[in-house]
């Protein structure tokens, strides 16, 4: 407080200065109070939009992961009058699957490292030991002969270093031309930068690789120059250039140009960062979860890592953080400088219309070469679509996709196929098949008996006449410009050639099911298109949990019968449309369509076409995933 | 005397707008004016960066999950013919406190925006189903709101650092 005396009788050269301060203030005021009215005028726009907001908010929201970029929120199902859906035991427990890979409870996320090594596969994941969310991930284990059953092995990696104490997260293992193992992983250091960190098996004698040393001189990359300390993850597998040196590519972002760094490296521990990028695609946001590999033009064998030549395409692929959708793009790798450019620039990876290894909920998939059976095998993230209070209450989160192998369609020269590892056979028990004319708007039933746990491989024929029909008569509206299976409204929108195709996971009187199915549409070149979806809008009654619709474009080549597979495994649907060259994971979360209710129905809602189908159905076996003990790895050693 | 207090008033004004972001940022939500005033009413507010922000307002998650979880308990003796609603309900927050936030503010800590984006829309879910057990007559409709509001608000932020 200023002695007031003070102010009438201080030093005379006060004043001025106070005089000048004063002005300086009162025009930083008056700057000041004109900016805020300038930024409230720009929000009286939000106000109005708020309003408009404020009514769509009551109406009870209900959002899932982000499937857009700038999405709306999805819809809570019914209405705020509904009452809310009560989970209770049996239904949360039937949810578990069979024969997926998921480990006894708690959080999954991306898989890791995996490989093969001395007579057994082995499998990495992103792990939280603690709860049924993300958070204080460390390094889960598990080994198998034949991808399919599994053995849980002892958390491989903890978080007990500095530069990985916030996170031991996603890494990729290579093979040394000696045949040892060095594993790449991200940490998240005690001060939360991302890092690239060395490990390798302790003891390389051990086929069970339980112990892993991590190199003493880690981190072994930090963030380079103008990369973000948050913005540096998921180091690939290395493969070799022709100067001899081993190179591997790192996810990033540039503002919100997803990108791919690339480092050269001898020993795995001291790198030197290439000027270019292995490529970039504006406006894609973060690259996550980079993978980078070569196919076969004309082969449908995997191809190592490293191998190169004029018979081979690169796969860049990368999972979009904005979306968390997984794009690829087919395309050309230059070895000179480490760059690869896509054959469609318009498909590139990362844009809206560019290739998706699934059209589902699939996540941060990682693919790694088999040397075992000469193939490339992809596994992915299946996270859950339910509420974060359901997985507490089951006590477990996610799952990883059935393996896949992956080679280049050489049929259409354009893309990828996909396809269930060919063990997964193994688990085939009963089937039955069956041979069926399908009129239009009917729904058959399917007596398999039990129907959670199924392989379904179908060939669906459209009736000659039909199709000339519809081809010939100019009033059928072409609409295949406009169609999209989340967008179209779903199975229940009856087209002229669709949609037809199987409704799994369905109560007798259909109130809860999960259709997969194709439709097939005329273009405006009178050409024909097939779109193939899964609509689980309707897969359950309870208004917490997710439920889109999704699905994608086909090709479909002259001459070729329509074919689609699916796997059906509780509360996960895989569903492989043409060979694998369109597929779509889903989960789904029935009430009542469980256990000995849920049923299996064929059908047709096409308004004319009539359609034959010719499929077989096998009850599926579980997998018996085992926990730790030495018994359960002889038993397995022993297939 | 006067000239003093106007002068400190200017002052602590322009600190607030000086480097704060809370309104740029705001303006990109759905709800500005909540938005400002819940990043106003934290002190770390005008320093903080994006994902400071973002924790601030999963803070006020926190805050409300936790006065709501409150607001139940008395809720079973006041009205105790809405008990299965109240356990759901209670079921649902406890959720939000024990999952929702500690997992929102590891992943946005961490650099890995997206788990909380999840944790975030999932607090917004929670608040949802709740309110939707009492088959329109809530008593908690407007803490429920709120949670609704607040986790769209902070979902639009932590969505900025993907």
């Amino acid at each position: 407080m200023a002695d007031p005396n003070q102010e009438t009788h201080g030093p005379r050269r006060r004043r001025p200065f106070k005089g000048l301060l004063a002005v300086s203030f009162g025009l930083l005021f008056i700057a000041f109070y004109v900016a805020l009215i300038a930024t409230h005028d720009g929000s009286r726009s939000n106000d109005e939009g708020i309003d408009e907001t404020e009514t769509i908010t009551s109406r009870a929201r209900l959002a899932g992961v982000s499937e857009k970029r700038n999405d709306g929120l999805w819809k809570l199902s019914g209405d705020r009058n509904t009452p809310a859906f009560e989970w209770n035991n049996s239904m949360l427990s039937w949810q578990r699957t069979a024969f997926h890979f998921q480990p006894e409870q708690n959080w999954m996320n991306d898989p890791n490292g995996p490989l093969f090594y001395k007579g057994w596969y082995h499998f990495f994941y992103q792990y939280n030991p603690n709860a049924a969310v993300w958070g204080d991930i460390v390094w889960g284990h598990a080994v198998s002969r034949d991808l399919i059953h599994w053995v849980h092995l002892p958390i491989a990696m903890v978080a007990d270093q500095w530069y990985d104490s916030n996170g031991v997260w996603t890494g990729s293992a290579t093979f040394l031309p000696d045949g040892s193992i060095v594993m790449l992983y991200t940490g998240s250091t005690d001060k939360a930068v991302q890092v690239q960190n060395l490990a390798y098996p302790e003891d390389p004698n051990d086929p069970l690789l339980l112990k892993w040393v991590k190199f003493p001189g880690n981190p072994v990359l930090v963030p380079p120059p103008g990369i973000l300390p948050k913005d540096f993850r998921d180091p690939t597998t290395a493969w070799k250039t022709s100067e001899g040196k081993w190179r591997i590519t790192i996810g990033s972002k540039l503002n919100k140009t997803g990108i791919s760094l690339v480092y050269d490296t001898i020993d795995f521990k001291t790198y030197e960062k290439l000027d270019t990028l292995l490529h970039r695609v504006p406006n894609t946001g973060m690259w996550e979860c980079v993978d980078f590999y070569p196919v076969s033009k004309t082969a449908g064998n995997g191809l190592d890592t490293s191998v190169n030549g004029p018979a081979v395409k690169h796969i860049v692929k990368a999972s979009m953080d904005d979306t968390r959708f997984d794009h690829y793009a087919v395309g050309t790798y230059f070895d000179s400088n480490g760059t690869w450019i896509p054959d469609d620039p318009t498909i590139d990876v990362g844009m809206s219309a560019s290739l998706r290894y699934d059209y589902g909920k699939f996540y941060a998939s990682k693919s790694f070469y088999d040397q075992n059976k000469g193939r490339r095998v992809l596994w992915s993230w299946i996270g859950e679509s339910d509420s974060e209070a359901s997985d507490v209450q089951k006590g477990w989160s996610s799952l990883q996709g059935i393996p896949r192998t992956v080679v280049f369609d050489t049929k259409t020269g354009k893309n990828l196929v996909q396809w269930p590892v060919e063990e997964i056979k193994s688990l085939r028990l009963s089937s039955k098949q069956f041979d069926l004319e399908v009129g239009p708007g009917s729904v058959v039933p399917v007596d398999v008996g039990s129907a959670a746990q199924l392989d379904i491989e179908a060939e669906f024929e459209i009736n000659k006449e039909s199709l000339e029909k519809i081809l010939g008569n100019a009033s059928v509206v072409a609409e295949a410009e406009e169609f999209s299976c989340e967008k179209s409204g779903g199975s229940t929108v009856r087209g002229a050639l669709g949609p037809f195709g199987f409704s799994v996971l369905a109560t007798e009187s259909l109130s809860e099911q999960t259709p997969v199915y194709f439709y097939v549409a005329k273009g405006t070149d009178s050409e024909l298109k097939t779109f193939f979806c899964t609509d689980t809008s309707r897969s359950s009654v309870a208004n917490d949990v997710v439920k889109p619709i999704y699905g994608s474009i086909v090709p479909v080549l002259k001459g070729e019968k329509l074919t689609m597979r699916i796997l059906v495994d509780h509360s996960i649907v895989e569903a492989f449309g043409q060979g694998g060259r369109t597929c779509i994971t889903s989960r789904v979360y029935p009430t009542t369509a469980i256990y000995g209710a849920a049923k299996l129905f064929l059908f047709n809602n096409a308004l004319d076409a009539t359609v034959t189908a010719s499929f077989t159905v096998w009850q599926m076996n579980s997998a018996f995933i085992h926990p730790y003990s030495d018994e359960a790895v002889r038993a397995l050693s022993r297939t | 005397m006067k000239m003093m207090k106007v002068m400190m008033l200017i002052v602590m004004m322009m600190m607030v707008s000086e480097g704060s972001i809370i309104e740029p940022t705001c303006k990109e939500t759905p709800d500005f004016s909540l938005c400002v005033s819940l990043l106003n009413s934290d002190p770390r507010g005008s320093s903080a960066d994006t994902s400071g922000l973002a924790l601030i307002l999963i803070d006020k998650i926190k805050g409300l999950a936790t006065k709501t979880l409150n607001e139940i308990n008395g809720l079973y003796k006041k009205r105790p013919e809405l008990k299965r609603a109240l356990d759901e309900c209670s079921r649902r927050y406890k959720t939000i406190l024990n999952a929702d936030v500690p997992e929102a503010i590891e992943a946005i800590s961490k650099g890995v925006p997206k788990f909380g984006e999840d944790g975030v829309i999932d607090a917004g879910v929670e608040a949802s189903v709740c309110q939707g057990g009492f088959n329109g007559r809530s008593p908690l409709t407007s803490l429920t709101k709120s949670m609704q509001k607040i986790s769209n608000v902070t979902r639009a932020i932590v969505r900025m650092l993907l």
